[in-house]
């Protein structure tokens, strides 16, 4: 049995199904980090830090002796809680359809935007720096005005293009922002959001947990996220009404190439 | 009495269910080409034509026992339907198409961040389009 302690949970074999099934189809369409950027393991739950092939000296050694000590990145543990009333896993097992997993899909949502979140704008507690902050480049207003966006867009793929970062490139887009492309068509009736795709020669992702946006090089070796134990379903304890779950991940996260995005703020 | 549980090699209680499901749809497997392989020795010695006439549709049945198994296997198997889909129903060198079909699945699937083997994930990976 593994530290989820998915045996101990009073859910039948299809119910599980039934649960995974439903976090999957809430979460791939919120992880935009995953969809922009490299993605490296899974390395299983026991892993617990990403080698940064450095090391630090250490002043007070031994006599005759030279040490130093390794640098490593520790993996954040991410988890979000949420309970199924046990009434409806009931439900669910006869056949029901229409089974409430409304906590299930909060709680999606939230690690989703935590993932995004320390992706994009870091998480200074867990060690993580994010790509809007650490970029190199002058950030970008992207505004209200969505006819500007190509614009504000081709700059950004300009600069990256400028100081030697090939594409394709991508762009994060926060949900706000997202929205005003999808409800925006151009003069002569061209959706905008084509327009952008054209510009990048790469994805447009919609990115809960983004604040304005962020263009980026999705050519591979910038960005690096490193993930330990994959999202997962586990168990933490039940009572007669019902059972409290999590929706858990370890991973870290980090950046070799800050000069490879620009970040256009809101 | 006692009831044979052979399709698992370790401890049932340790295995996560989807494992157990795993291991049965596994020995159902073996099961039904084990039963295409005595029709295929039955009808090759049975000079009764009605009686050979069953046969064959028996091992029929078995036929599609198999190919349903196996289908469910792969669905549950992204690796092995990945090689599958470069073995089966193609001309040619078939050693030569399984090297090939692994090298590449293999490959891909430490790109896509693939589960690991026995993980209770959610098997969400990488998202980006390659």
């Amino acid at each position: 049995m593994s530290h989820l302690l998915r045996e101990h949970a009073p859910i039948t074999q299809a119910g599980w199904s039934l649960l995974d099934d439903e976090a999957r189809e809430r979460l791939a369409p919120a992880l935009a980090a995953r969809k922009l950027v490299d993605f490296a393991g899974p390395r299983g739950w026991a892993h617990s830090a990403t080698n940064l092939g450095r090391a630090e000296r250490i002043a007070d050694a031994p006599e005759g002796i030279v040490a130093a000590t390794r640098r490593v990145l520790p993996l954040v543990e991410a988890r979000a809680p949420f309970s199924v009333a046990r009434s409806e896993l009931a439900d669910a097992d006869r056949g029901a359809e229409d089974v409430d997993f409304e906590e299930l899909d909060s709680a999606a949502h939230r690690i989703a935007v935590a993932e995004n979140a320390a992706v994009f704008h870091g998480w200074g507690a867990a060690a993580i720096s994010g790509i809007a902050e650490t970029t190199t480049h002058d950030t970008i207003a992207l505004g209200e005005d969505c006819e500007r966006y190509p614009r504000h867009v081709a700059v950004a793929v300009d600069t990256l293009r400028g100081v030697g970062i090939d594409g394709p490139y991508g762009l994060a887009l926060g949900p706000d922002a997202h929205t005003r492309v999808l409800e925006t068509s151009q003069h002569g009736g061209y959706p905008l959001l084509e327009h952008l795709r054209e510009i990048l020669g790469g994805p447009l992702v919609w990115a809960p947990g983004v604040e304005g946006a962020v263009v980026l090089s999705v050519g591979g070796g910038h960005f690096l996220f490193e993930s330990g134990e994959d999202l997962s379903i586990g168990y933490e304890s039940h009572d007669a009404e019902s059972v409290q779950l999590y929706l858990e991940e370890s991973f870290s996260f980090r950046i070799a190439t800050p000069e490879a995005a620009v970040a256009l703020t809101p | 009495m006692a009831v044979g549980f052979d399709q698992y090699h370790e401890p049932a209680a340790e295995l996560p269910h989807e494992t157990r499901t795993f291991a049965r749809l596994c020995a159902s497997l073996t099961e039904e080409a084990e039963a295409i392989g005595w029709y295929e020795q039955r009808l090759a010695v049975e000079p009764d034509r009605g009686a050979k006439d069953i046969m064959r549709d028996a091992q029929g049945e078995e036929f599609k026992h198999f190919c349903m198994d196996l289908e469910f296997l792969l669905r549950r198997t992204p690796l092995w339907r990945e090689i599958a889909e470069g073995i089966l129903f193609t001309d040619g060198d078939i050693v030569e198409h399984g090297e090939e079909a692994e090298e590449e699945a293999v490959e891909g699937e430490a790109s896509r961040g693939a589960p690991l083997s026995g993980s209770e994930s959610l098997g969400i990976g990488a998202l980006r389009e390659p």
